[in-house]
């Protein structure tokens, strides 16, 4: 078998030694990937996690039962932060099998982006009441298909989303516009978290 | 790209890890524990193994590990895992909980606006 590496391959350096986690949630075709892409140093990567029934005992199966095994797929970038801080922000499809593996694979994680897009907004309920149900802090991100500005408070209803979450407008193709989305994100959870009295909320995690 | 792992015979797999399809409930390897070679592949060693370690001479997480493998997230853990108890790797696992860590939140918005 073939181990070639990327050819593009660029190591962290040599201190790094503190991996953090964002993820972009979205639909199908609502430029997960393009904003991963935008900001990430490297080339996005793709891999995939498999949930078998040796999972049973830990993984919530109880919707998939009679499948022998669930599969999903997700890519992935890279940001060096600083010279021992390394973020990955992973681009996760927001659909329903995807979320039993949700904890195993980001728990931990600083919170995520749900990346909308406005002509297609019923896709994004869901991924919303996992994120609520999963304890994880999140911001909502209209992505600019070059048609209007929508990140307004009718979007904000037709989520039914709570005044305390940011929405805001992105274009996933902008490193700047990505850069602002991610500040925008890890400011949320800092002023959410960060606060000692705001700890009742915190979320459930589960260190795997 | 090919999907890892979906599309490999089972039996490949199977054969990989020696049947294991998982690492046990304990695994201490989270998607982002950077992976640092502690010494250079060896005659005989599994394939896999050698790849690992030539990809972990720098720090490399184990989910750009999967991805340069081509293999599911699970089964790499598990042969990181035989090449942690042998002493062949080291993990540098992330420092938790990062979420109510202020300091560290703190890092991150610094090293963001600096992109």
């Amino acid at each position: 078998m073939d181990f070639a590496t990327s050819d593009a391959r660029t190591p962290l350096g040599a201190s790094a030694d503190n991996g953090l986690k964002i993820v972009v949630v979205g639909g199908f075709g609502v430029g997960k990937t393009t904003l991963v892409r935008s900001v990430s140093e490297i080339r996005p990567l793709n891999t995939e996690e498999t949930m078998t029934q040796a999972g049973a005992g830990v993984d919530d199966i109880r919707q998939v039962r009679g499948k022998s095994a669930t599969t999903v797929a997700f890519d992935f970038g890279r940001i060096t932060l600083d010279a021992r801080n390394v973020l990955y922000l992973f681009g996760a499809p927001g659909q329903e099998r995807f979320w039993f593996l949700w904890d195993r694979l980001f728990s931990g994680t600083l919170g995520a982006v749900v990346l909308v897009d406005t002509r297609r907004i019923d896709d994004s309920w869901y991924a919303i009441d996992r994120l609520e149900h999963h304890g994880t802090p999140f911001i909502v991100a209209c992505n600019d298909f070059g048609g209007a500005v929508r990140a307004g408070e009718d979007v904000r209803e037709a989520l039914d989303l709570d005044p305390q979450v940011p929405l805001i407008d992105c274009d996933a193709r902008s490193r700047e516009s990505g850069k602002h989305t991610l500040i925008t994100l890890v400011q949320h959870v800092k002023n959410r978290y960060a606060d000692p009295s705001a700890r009742a909320g915190l979320p459930r995690q589960e260190y795997v | 790209m090919s999907r890892p792992g979906r599309d490999d015979a089972p039996d490949r797999l199977y054969t990989i890890t020696q049947g294991r399809s998982r690492s046990g409930p304990d695994t201490p390897f989270d998607l982002v524990t950077l992976v640092v070679a502690e010494s250079d592949p060896v005659t005989g060693m599994q394939s896999e193994h050698v790849a690992i370690l030539e990809l972990t001479r720098f720090p490399t997480s184990v989910v750009e590990v999967a991805a340069e493998l081509r293999l599911p997230v699970s089964i790499t853990k598990v042969l990181l895992c035989d090449l942690l108890a042998a002493g062949r790797v080291s993990a540098r696992h992330p420092r938790r909980p990062a979420l109510t860590d202020p300091d560290i939140l703190e890092q991150v918005l610094v090293g963001l606006r600096n992109l």
